[in-house]
């Protein structure tokens, strides 16, 4: 696979499907859980994630942007199969570089307080398992989000909303990652300690470190990040700067990205028709071919190819 | 610390008033189900005193007795007595029922607490290798022992454990608590839990695969929670998860369905008790049960109520005690 210079983590073509048990033909008991099927949920994703910088991966709920996450890591269940090419740092992501890198190299921030351990108290599972961490780290970070002095001392049930998110980033914060994936950081905190949040997802990218920011939120995204990728049905249709968002929907490339800004409410709020594919109803070609104004007979036959289009990527035939 | 102290007096309190109104339950159904019996107590005392006496004689014992007089009449006698600590005199072995129960209970007391523990250790222990491989080789296998231990009737398998540990293999005595022939003062603890031993593993054998097999399904929710998966993604190793995260959070439903176990326990002793000669409540209850001996099989139901009721409680309580959730709950309970 063709590698570029200087990339921290680089996705060719990432596609991660599910084994799953179907209810069979007529629901008869006699085929009730015979029939297998492949569940695809990442389709031919591509990404590019430099040193310093803060990418954001926008979607909406459903397109899989989890899963995402779990998959470069390498913690997705046994039941999914991964195809395509990771490289960390120009070297292949395999799956014991994998386990070596997650909570060193790699980092993620959870979604939810419910990605902590209900039993444990917060100090001991913001310092993990590894016991090398010096608690001094973690209490200049508690100190710098505001957190109260007892929170090390709570359990996760106790702490507010605002907390939770707190204490989530600091899990990631206190590792040495040179890769932080924080997936919907933000949801719950107050705008000071969200500003707080990314202003620390900032700084870390100022001494070198990328940060991937999974997010629903294209406001938030276009405000903080450095470029963007627009996530739909499992696939990256576009990578494209943040400030490309801000020029206006000419400066986009993909159509949907484009359909996207249209509907933002400060740009016309003006929808399109239909819905974003689910895994397992995935469409022949392109993935937003059925939405697509320009849509060709090319698009329903082949999954276009990525191009490189103003400095930006895009999975388009066409310079729309 | 003066607010948890309070609290768990409030605790005991609670429970004290349901147990003293569920004995009282268990007296007033008990008494009418020996009532509706066919049982003639007096019929069985004379059996027991082994000489003929006259019918002049028997109603004489049958007025001083008051057998005729009115149920409700007959079961306030008995509860008075009862109140003051009198549960009456077994037919059977001619001394007052609480003597015996007072004798047998530590004998039960050990064998059942030696089974309650064995099963425990043993059934947490193999829950939890059987959710580390789930639907593997060991997994299946060590299934599929649950399954069939836990639909194999207790007295047959203690009748097998019989036949092959002591009769083929002569490893342990084939029944009673002490050597056959030493006096009491004499017999060496060593002997006791030789003794012990076959009929606790009987009555473990029983209730630990619910345990094995409720600890696996546990940890496998526990480890496919999200969690774990931030855990692993965190780094943390298969063991280091279980050590970490499963442990602790697996231990708790554990403990609540071991301390659960404890009326099961107390019917399984029944059947091991029966099948080893063993001389506790539970050879002594289905002696009760089989002679008619109507004070002693009252006396034993009331206090096994009480027992598993003491069981439970403790389940309860320590449960308060060591998961902060619930300790955090009921203290806002109590203080609301």
């Amino acid at each position: 696979m063709e590698q570029k210079n200087g990339t921290l983590l680089e996705i060719h073509d990432l596609s991660v499907s599910f084994q799953m048990y179907e209810h069979g033909i007529g629901n008869s008991n006699l085929y009730r859980g015979l029939k297998q099927t492949d569940l695809q949920v990442i389709s031919d994703l591509h990404l590019t994630v430099y040193p310093g910088e803060i990418v954001a991966v926008a979607g909406s709920s459903g397109s899989g942007k989890s899963v995402f996450a779990s998959a470069i890591l390498g913690i997705l269940p046994d039941n999914a199969t991964v195809r395509g090419h990771l490289h960390y740092k120009g070297e292949e992501l395999t799956a014991a570089r994998q386990r070596q890198l997650r909570g060193t190299e790699i980092a993620l921030v959870p979604q939810s307080v419910a990605f902590l351990d209900p039993l444990m108290k917060v100090g001991a599972q913001v310092d993990g398992h590894r016991k090398s961490q010096p608690t001094e780290k973690r209490r200049s970070l508690f100190r710098r989000f505001d957190l109260p002095d007892k929170t090390p001392q709570l359990y996760p049930f106790e702490l507010s909303g605002g907390m939770a998110r707190r204490v989530l980033v600091s899990t990631a914060f206190i590792t040495d990652a040179q890769l932080i994936i924080a997936d919907e950081p933000t949801p719950g905190m107050g705008l000071e300690q969200a500003l707080e949040a990314l202003r620390l997802f900032r700084e870390m990218a100022e001494e070198g470190k990328a940060v991937i920011l999974i997010t629903h939120d294209i406001d938030l995204a276009i405000a903080f990040a450095d470029r963007v990728a627009v996530f739909y049905a499992g696939t990256t249709v576009e990578t494209a700067f943040a400030s490309d968002f801000k020029n206006g929907s000419d400066a986009l490339r993909h159509p949907y990205s484009k359909a996207l800004w249209n509907a933002l409410p400060q740009n016309g709020f003006v929808p399109i028709e239909g819905f974003q594919p689910y895994a397992g109803n995935l469409p022949k070609g392109c993935l937003f071919a059925p939405r697509c104004p320009y849509k060709k007979a090319q698009c329903t036959a082949d999954v276009p190819p990525i191009r490189e289009v103003r400095g930006g990527e895009v999975r388009c035939y066409y310079d729309v | 610390m003066k607010e948890a102290l309070k609290r768990i007096v409030r605790i005991f309190v609670t429970y004290s008033i349901r147990t003293i109104s569920l004995l009282f339950a268990v007296s007033v159904i008990s008494f009418v189900l020996v009532s509706a019996s066919p049982i003639d107590p007096v019929q069985q005392y004379l059996i027991g005193l082994g000489t003929a006496v006259s019918p002049q004689q028997r109603a004489e014992i049958e007025a001083y007795w008051g057998v005729n007089k009115p149920p409700i009449e007959r079961y306030l006698g008995w509860l008075s007595e009862a109140l003051h600590g009198n549960l009456g005199e077994s037919a059977l072995y001619r001394r007052p029922v609480a003597t015996i129960i007072g004798e047998r209970f530590w004998n039960s007391l050990a064998l059942m607490f030696c089974a309650w523990l064995l099963s425990g250790v043993i059934g947490f222990g193999l829950g939890c290798v059987m959710g580390m491989y789930q639907d593997q080789w060991a997994d299946k296998i060590l299934k599929k022992c649950c399954y069939i231990l836990s639909s194999v009737p207790v007295f047959w398998l203690g009748l097998v454990l019989l036949l092959v540990f002591c009769v083929w293999l002569k490893w342990f005595p084939i029944g009673f608590s002490t050597p056959i022939g030493v006096r009491s003062e004499d017999v060496t603890f060593g002997q006791r839990m030789h003794h012990l031993i076959l009929p606790a593993f009987t009555l473990s054998l029983m209730s630990f695969s619910n345990i094995a097999l409720h600890t696996r399904q546990k940890l496998i929710d526990v480890l496919s929670s999200e969690y774990v998966l931030f855990a692993r993604a965190r780094g943390e190793g298969k063991w280091t998860v279980l050590c970490r995260h499963g442990l602790r959070n697996i231990l708790f439903p554990a403990l609540t369905l071991q301390f659960a176990s404890f009326a099961e326990l107390f019917g399984g002793s029944v059947m091991a008790e029966n099948v080893f000669s063993y001389p506790g409540l539970g050879s002594a209850v289905s002696a009760a049960g089989l002679n008619g001996d109507v004070p002693l099989l009252l006396g034993i139901t009331l206090f096994s109520a009480l027992f598993v009721c003491v069981g439970n409680m403790i389940a309860n309580l320590l449960y308060g005690v060591i998961d902060p959730q619930v300790r955090a709950f009921s203290a806002q309970n109590y203080r609301s």
